[in-house]
């Protein structure tokens, strides 16, 4: 389903990713874990054509992603759903509105928006809250919106950056439920989370890098002794950036 | 269609989201507008003027001694027409000179009923069509035999189309300098919906929305800034300008014996002009604020 063969990814002044393989089949669940700055979000930027790859290919469903052309992108990332840490509904779309959205901008009829809306919600849990505004709803419920609307036009991939990281661990743990649900029926995952209790309990593959390298690549454990990144509200992503290129700094400078 | 429905829906919610920054882009490009339509008028009426007062230069006259004869002034006519940048040449007579003088004074012609004896002279009037040549078949007309004197405005008119040249030159200048400060301040407005709505874009993007369709509320949006810019500038162009027309038009007449340029003729052609300047304008700031956006 997603294959990375020989990939490298450079930024002006450090390594997103270095020489990496790796082969994630259809139907996997897979978890991507390690220290922040280690190229987590370069792999899944990478998958979505948000950057391109400076050496290697990259393989999604079949397509080659980095010989893809600017005008077959959006055809690409219409076969993957994605979830964000900070949920990023639209504030002034009810729960139905925000979910009709990904149908709508991609030219679904209404009759099928009508439909298959509905039903996203209701698998997420929420088809009672349709019409209400994401800022009537708990952190939890609003990310049981931005998976319904990941998922409401079936991707084959489903991609989740950190979906866990605003959540507290028992709303973490019924979204990680709903994930499972959604890999049964046949969807690819990719998450990518710092969350040690939640993979550990998951049993599933566990995909670890750092320093732009794979270290691991097996089926179990987060492997790492405790949480790298804490998981308290950091609803603000310039927040999130800033804290890591603080810890980069301070990690480097440690080490001297 | 229903594409399209949505992409004006947009345009519309979007404009009215962002009335004031709107609003001042609007007024700015009215303003850039009208100060084009301004330098656009004296362009014009200068051309005008000077193509009709070149109409009055392009022609040598060769003033003929009273001695000649009619058939010696056939001969130069003939042999004038036979020369390169020529466009006609005839024989004028001294009472068709004095009937063009007399017509020239007007109401006062009956001044010129005075004169015992007429004193100008025949003539053979060449006319030019090319003015490069003009100095060569004066030259020409010199070596004639019983001529008096040949007359030609050169210096008249070469500072006439030094002059509208100069102002043609400057014009187009000033025209690209005011629609690329136009397309800036287009593209900052747009830029400020796009950043207001930078979080719809995103998930549009992750969605898989092509870039055209992401960016069709904003072109529209942006074109319609240009448009109403254009509608407004030419609507106080129109009141303006006859107004001026109503006050100094005939002044104008009377020193340049050229009329000014009709308010009608005049809107008509800006109307065009305005409207693909406004539509260009707004559709190209409103690419180049997201062409950033949407690389990524």
């Amino acid at each position: 389903m997603i294959e990375f063969d020989h990939v490298t990814k450079r930024y002006k002044s450090n390594i997103g990713l270095n020489d990496v393989s790796i082969k994630i089949d259809e139907g996997d669940f897979v978890f991507l874990v390690g220290p922040s700055g280690a190229g987590k979000s370069t792999f899944v930027k990478l998958i979505l054509r948000e950057l391109d790859a400076d050496r290697g290919t990259i393989t999604v469903k079949g397509k080659n992603v980095t010989k893809m052309s600017a005008r077959e992108v959006p055809k690409l990332r219409r076969n993957i759903g994605i979830v964000f840490q900070d949920f990023r509904l639209l504030p002034k779309k009810t729960v139905y509105e925000n979910v009709a959205f990904a149908m709508e901008i991609i030219h679904k009829p209404r009759k099928s928006i009508k439909k298959h809306v509905p039903q996203a919600l209701t698998m997420m849990g929420i088809a009672d809250k349709a019409k209400k505004y994401p800022d009537e709803l708990s952190a939890g419920e609003q990310q049981r919106v931005a998976i319904a609307r990941a998922i409401v036009n079936r991707p084959k991939i489903l991609i989740a950056d950190e979906p866990t990281g605003n959540l507290d661990p028992d709303t973490a743990w019924e979204i990680m439920q709903l994930l499972n649900q959604i890999n049964q029926l046949g969807t690819t995952i990719v998450m990518v989370t710092h969350a040690k209790d939640i993979v550990d309990k998951m049993e599933k593959r566990v995909i670890a890098i750092e320093k732009g390298r794979i270290v691991r690549d097996e089926k179990g454990m987060y492997g790492y002794k405790e949480a790298l990144a804490d998981t308290t509200n950091m609803f603000d992503t310039v927040a999130v950036k800033k804290r890591d290129t603080f810890r980069a700094g301070f990690r480097r400078g440690g080490r001297k | 269609m229903k594409t399209f429905f949505y992409t004006l829906k947009q345009a519309f919610i979007q404009f009215g989201r962002n009335r004031s920054m709107s609003l001042i882009s609007i007024f700015a490009i009215t303003c850039m507008l009208l100060i084009l339509s301004l330098f656009f008028i004296m362009f014009i009426n200068v051309n005008a003027a000077a193509e009709s007062v070149k109409g009055d230069y392009n022609s040598i006259e060769i003033f003929l001694l009273d001695e000649t004869t009619p058939e010696q002034a056939d001969v130069m006519v003939e042999d004038m027409k036979q020369q390169k940048g020529v466009s006609d040449a005839f024989y004028k007579t001294k009472d068709e000179a004095m009937a063009e003088f007399k017509a020239r004074w007007g109401d006062n012609g009956y001044l010129l009923d005075g004169l015992a004896d007429n004193p100008l002279p025949n003539s053979v009037v060449v006319m030019i069509s090319d003015l490069e040549q003009a100095d060569a078949l004066a030259a020409h007309a010199e070596e004639y035999e019983g001529i008096e004197d040949v007359k030609y405005y050169k210096s008249t008119v070469d500072k006439l189309l030094k002059t509208t040249k100069f102002i043609q030159i400057s014009a187009i200048i000033l025209m690209i300098f005011l629609i690329i400060v136009s397309i800036i301040v287009v593209s900052n407005t747009i830029k400020l919906t796009v950043f207001n709505r930078s979080e719809e874009i995103s998930i549009m993007k992750y969605v898989g929305a092509t870039n055209w369709f992401i960016r069709g509320p904003f072109l529209i949006e942006g074109i319609l800034i240009g448009v109403i810019s254009a509608i407004i500038a030419l609507a106080i162009t129109h009141l303006l300008y006859g107004q001026i027309v109503d006050i100094i038009g005939d002044q104008v007449y009377q020193m340049l014996s050229t009329p000014m340029v009709p308010v009608g003729f005049l809107i008509y052609n800006f109307a065009w002009i305005f409207l693909a300047l406004g539509v260009s304008i707004g559709s190209c700031g409103s690419i180049i604020s997201m062409r950033k956006f949407l690389n990524a």
